[in-house]
């Protein structure tokens, strides 16, 4: 899989850039990588570029990860673009939260370069050409 | 949101909880800074320990987990984390420390049964400096667990009330 934008929202730089490493180390070769420190900053950066996936923290400030997914339905550049959650709240309660408010995935911190390569795989699969 | 008591009053539970905390920190360093903590073999006095993060609890678990650590080791973090120099860590370094602690609390909520949708997080805080009192609302029941990064000393701990 080459070439794929990947939009990273978390309001830590240093998650941002762990987030996208552990993507190389799951082979995924990338093209653009956007990052945005809540949901708000992403939408603005949806409004101007088209990624291939959304990875979002929950807790973050301004908007956080589950308003940020409700929102994506009225963004044109979102349609059909797989989100997932990747964020500290673990439980079965925010899994179904994110899951219904429209996440395709969800990866717990702490994780594995191979916990991201199980959840994403797939769904790229699905995405791209 | 349902809210219960946490009682730590037994010497069984509190043990546990501790054991708890430990091990969602050994955790996090060792997955997501691929290095590893080791317990310390003495209680770690807060002198010296000049970065605090804290991430506070809500709802059936109230209160504050915090990690204390000197700038150096903040910088090791964020060395560990990004694969830099820790010289090269700079603001980051603070970044990375709070994101540590956002991840024990959260890993350690998530090791207690039932716990996980009963408690939310906040976004972390860093203060740096040791010329502060630190007053938590949470400070009925405290848990501390002294660790060492790479042979520097992080502490870190539960403030709970209940």
């Amino acid at each position: 899989m080459d070439n794929i934008r990947v939009l990273i929202i978390d309001d830590s730089s240093v998650m941002r850039k762990i987030v996208e490493r552990s993507l190389r180390q799951a082979d995924i070769k990338l093209g653009d990588v956007v990052e945005a420190s809540n949901g708000m900053e992403a939408l603005a950066a949806l409004n101007e570029k088209k990624v291939d996936l959304i990875l979002c923290d929950i807790n973050m400030p301004v908007m956080d990860g589950l308003e940020f997914v409700k929102s994506l339905p009225s963004i044109a550049n979102a349609k059909g673009v797989p989100v997932v959650m990747i964020t500290t709240e673990g439980s079965e309660g925010h899994v179904v939260q994110a899951l219904s408010a429209g996440a395709r995935g969800y990866i717990r911190k702490p994780f594995t370069p191979d916990q991201v390569k199980e959840h994403i795989l797939p769904l790229l699969a699905g995405t791209t050409v | 949101m349902t809210t219960s008591k946490v009682d730590l009053s037994g010497s069984n539970q509190r043990e546990s909880w501790m054991a708890l905390l430990g091990l969602a920190a050994q955790e996090v360093f060792s997955l997501m800074l691929a290095c590893e903590l080791q317990p310390s073999p003495a209680p770690i006095p807060s002198e010296g320990l000049d970065v605090t993060a804290m991430v506070g609890l809500a709802g059936s678990l109230c209160g504050l987990v915090t990690v204390r650590c000197a700038a150096k080791s903040a910088a090791v973090m964020a060395s560990h984390m990004l694969g830099i120099d820790a010289d090269a860590a700079g603001a980051e370094a603070l970044d990375a420390v709070g994101e540590v602690c956002n991840m024990i609390a959260g890993n350690f909520k998530n090791k207690i049964t039932g716990m996980g949708d009963r408690c939310k997080l906040s976004v972390p805080t860093v203060i740096t400096g040791e010329d502060y009192s630190l007053h938590s609302m949470g400070e009925d029941t405290k848990i501390d667990v002294s660790m060492l990064l790479e042979g520097s000393p992080l502490l870190i701990s539960l403030e709970v009330s209940g």
